[in-house]
């Protein structure tokens, strides 16, 4: 089998996180490899190198056997690699057309941009993505999110690849666009293009793949042929093998039920479908799902943030109909958010007080902040989560990625809540840190409170929570207990309800 | 500036072996940096007086600061509505409001049915104060609830408050405000004429209003809130600051300094005419920027907004002084005003530099 695209012992470090850890990886000519692992298992990062857009902090890559230098995007992009990111970089602004070229404008007499031309190519790309109804005029904004997918990878299309990156392109895709684009992967196939394809669907990747590679931790644990493996083999190469060894388990006794949502109904793109839950003191809940499932949506509704169209939360036995951030945070909510760099840090302000900033009201004496309180707070939270930070006074930004999640999570504990709602908690945090959140989250429940997490990774929802629901196109596909729950079916859970809905 | 930063930024990849100098070399340079109006400052002084024998005395120190304290009192306003990152350009126009509704109650009173009403000094101050927070407030409400962008908003409140105060007048001037003892309204004249210890009352008035603000931004809960909003606003809501409020505040604060700029201009003139303070949303706004305010909210003081008034009116009185031409004064203030803001670029660069090496 020729190779065409190889990284060797590439390693990358972002400040004090490696990112990927002297990782060897083969792709091969005129085949579909498919790359799977958890949410910071390395493969977006090992994606970025290969398509040049990060550079690695040392190894090496090789393109038909020749070392390489990938400088930028277009230098990867000039020796035929393109990539299709995950987030969509079109603009919703203009046309189809216009976003087919946008950079490298088809041209007549050299300075004048030949709309024609561009409009015909449009629609041959159009046509060879299964899309002959859409005209390239329309605006891209107008488009649903599956159909600006399918543009986006017309962009690609488009130039002259050798070798195409996608990265989870049918996470938005309905399931007849999933189906044009293997076909569309099919052809590439035959036309001896390398597709390297990263996907969280099992069931759908075993359609279309020859290779399957699985990252775990910032490391490739396993390469191997798509014919010689099954789910079950794929799924224990993701988690590993002892999860629990790295994962503090709650053992506190249950108590009281202290959270109660009953048919939770939020409108919206991503939507949260008639949501029922219970949260019990000294109980650890966990909600696994892909993403767009809603599972962010409804810990972000329960905190106030959006507005539910139906349902009602009762906290500790009392109604709580207001729906306000303030209101759910005096009920005794508190949400430590998903991103925390867009929703949970004042990057311009020092630790301590980001550490305060949810409780300022408590550190006055006659109106004024007192320096004395606010100190003794910050730095009692501090020791407490061992928060390790050059000082209370430094900006919260030069902290690593675990402390700085430990700040709002001080934040949220200094608001006294009774059930604390955490959005993707070890997300982007190293192993180590990872380990210290689980050991603080089976801590929280042991003091009495509960703790409702989301999670995209198997093995931790699985270590962590003493119950899993499984949400999937807003709605509750499935619950399981700790003793009771297994990788496939979470999966299951998942994938199938979205398939289910996307048919309808 | 640059030299010591590229060192410093080659240092970070490799360190070799004086890293200890270099690493004192760029925090010298930070402070620096740091304080650049106050330096600023001290070599305009240095640089004018050695021009002009004139600059340095004590009477020219309380004229120029006395034109200082107009503009500190607006841009200490700016400044409240830059920290939560939105932008007032109507200070200049609710400025020339509160100018002819205080001046329109002292030259002709207010009628209502059965007669004419004068009210006393205090009052009338009061009232102007009133006006230009309530213009303030329908700033906050455009921005908050109807979504309008902080520029458009106060842009459009720029022309409308500056009409209104054209038509309170129909575009006439007040020319005597100062009062009559049977109707008792006399004493406009203090707050813009009058001098306690030999410093001007509008010296006193800013001193004033600057230590509350510094008071209230860096000791309240409010303050840091304000921080919190232009440093990460879906932060402060998560933490369950109300955000609305906040900025609906901070536009009050900011109409409520513009009338009293206002005011203090006009009792120095001794007349009220619609176009009083014209265009000085953007001294104001210099003034922010100067002292080191981000346009993009969360970070400045007001110590610094108060600084860089001081830069701006005596560079201006200074410039006026030596005789340098109108037009070349404003040349000089735009560069300065420019070159502030790439020191401050350089300045942000350095220190996220230096606490990525001590992280």
């Amino acid at each position: 089998m020729p190779e065409i695209l190889e990284a060797h012992h590439i390693s990358k470090k972002y400040g004090g996180v490696r990112a990927l850890k002297d990782v060897t990886f083969t792709a091969y000519r005129g085949q579909v490899n498919v790359l799977v692992g958890e949410n910071g298992a390395g493969k977006s990062t090992l994606m970025k190198i290969l398509s040049g857009s990060e550079q690695p902090t040392s190894g090496e890559i090789l393109l038909d056997g020749e070392p390489v230098q990938l400088g930028s995007p277009r230098e990867a992009q000039a020796r035929g690699i393109g990539i299709i990111h995950q987030e969509l970089s079109l603009f919703p602004n203009l046309t189809i057309a216009d976003n087919l070229f946008a950079g490298r404008e088809l041209r007549r007499g050299g300075r004048f941009v030949d709309a024609a031309a561009q409009r015909r190519r449009a629609r041959e790309v159009l046509q060879r993505l299964g899309q002959d109804r859409l005209a390239p005029d329309t605006l891209v904004g107008d488009l649903p999110i599956g159909q600006q997918q399918l543009v986006e990878i017309g962009r690609a299309l488009l130039t002259d690849v050798r070798v195409l990156i996608m990265d989870e392109p049918t996470s938005a895709l309905s399931n007849h666009e999933v189906d044009v684009l293997f076909g569309v992967m099919a052809e590439l196939r035959r036309d001896d293009v390398t597709v390297i394809y990263i996907s969280h669907k099992l069931d759908e990747f075993r359609r279309i793949g020859d290779w399957v590679t699985v990252f775990r931790d910032g490391g490739l644990v396993a390469h191997e042929s798509m014919s010689r493996t099954d789910t079950g083999w794929i799924v224990r190469q993701m988690v590993g093998r002892d999860p629990d060894s790295l994962y503090a388990r709650n053992s506190a006794p249950v108590g009281d039920v202290l959270l109660d949502v009953r048919g939770l109904t939020v409108p919206g793109p991503v939507q949260v479908d008639d949501v029922s839950l219970t949260v019990r003191a000294g109980e650890v809940v966990g909600i696994y799902g892909l993403m767009g499932a809603g599972r962010t949506e409804l810990v972000e509704t329960l905190m106030g943030m959006r507005r539910p169209s139906a349902g009602d939360v009762v906290i500790r036995g009392t109604h709580e109909p207001k729906g306000t951030v303030q209101a759910r945070m005096a009920a005794g909510l508190a949400l430590v958010p998903e991103d925390r760099q867009r929703d949970g840090l004042v990057p311009t302000m020092s630790v301590r007080e980001n550490i305060l900033l949810a409780t300022l009201a408590r550190m006055t004496r006659g109106g004024l902040l007192n320096g004395g309180t606010e100190q003794r707070t910050a730095d009692g939270k501090v020791g407490e989560l061992a928060i390790k930070s050059p000082g209370l006074g430094a900006l919260v930004t030069a902290l690593s990625g675990g402390n700085q999640q430990k700040v709002v999570l001080a934040r949220a504990l200094l608001t006294d809540p009774v059930v604390l709602l955490l959005d993707e908690p070890t997300r982007g945090i190293d192993v180590g840190a990872k380990a210290q959140i689980a050991a603080l989250m089976a801590d929280l429940a042991a003091q009495g409170f509960g703790v409702l997490f989301i999670s995209s990774e198997l093995a931790e929802v699985m270590a962590m929570a003493d119950r899993v629901l499984v949400m999937a196109r807003g709605r509750v596909t499935a619950e399981f207990t700790a003793g009771s729950v297994t990788e496939e079916a979470l999966v299951a859970a998942s994938a199938s309800d979205s398939v289910l809905e996307a048919t309808k | 500036m640059t030299d010591t930063h590229v060192a410093a930024h080659r240092q970070a990849a490799a360190p070799p072996p004086d890293a200890p100098r270099h690493t004192a070399l760029a925090r010298a340079a930070l402070l620096l940096l740091r304080g650049r109006t106050l330096v600023v400052l001290v070599l305009l002084v240095i640089i004018f007086s050695s021009i002009s024998s004139e600059y340095l005395t004590q009477s020219n120190l309380i004229l120029m600061t006395k034109h200082v304290a107009i503009n500190a009192i607006l841009a200490i306003g700016v400044t409240f509505v830059i920290l939560t990152g939105g932008i007032d350009l109507s200070v200049g126009s609710i400025a020339g409001l509160a100018s002819m509704v205080s001046g329109g109650l002292l030259f002709k009173g207010l009628n209502v049915p059965g007669g004419t009403i004068f009210f006393s000094v205090a009052v009338v101050i009061l009232i102007g104060i009133v006006v230009g927070a309530l213009v303030g407030a329908v700033n906050g409400l455009l921005i908050t609830r109807f979504r309008v962008a902080p520029f458009i908003a106060t842009l459009g409140m720029l022309y409308v408050a500056r009409g209104a105060a054209q038509l309170h007048s129909d575009g006439g001037t007040y020319p005597d405000l100062a009062g009559t003892e049977a109707r008792g309204n006399t004493g406009f004249g203090f707050i813009g004429v009058d001098s306690i210890l030999g410093i001007p009352v509008a010296v006193w008035i800013m001193v004033m209003v600057a230590a509350a603000a510094v008071l209230v931004t860096t000791k309240t809960p409010f303050g840091k809130r304000i921080f919190a909003v232009g440093g990460n606003e879906r932060a402060a809501v998560l933490s369950g600051i109300r955000v609305n409020r906040i900025k609906i505040s901070v536009y009050v604060i900011s109409g409520a300094c513009a009338a009293l700029a206002g005011l203090l201009l006009t009792s120095e003139l001794g007349a009220a005419y619609p176009d009083t303070a014209t265009t000085y949303e953007l001294n104001a706004i210099a003034a922010a920027v100067l002292g080191g305010t981000a346009l993009s909210g969360g970070r400045g003081t007001i110590i610094g907004t108060v600084m860089g008034a001081f830069v701006i009116g005596f560079l201006s009185d200074g410039l006026v002084l030596v005789g340098v031409s109108t037009f070349w004064q404003s040349v000089v203030k735009g560069a300065v005003i420019v070159f502030a803001v790439i020191t401050e670029q350089a300045q942000q660069r350095l220190q996220s530099t230096l606490t990525r090496r001590t992280a």
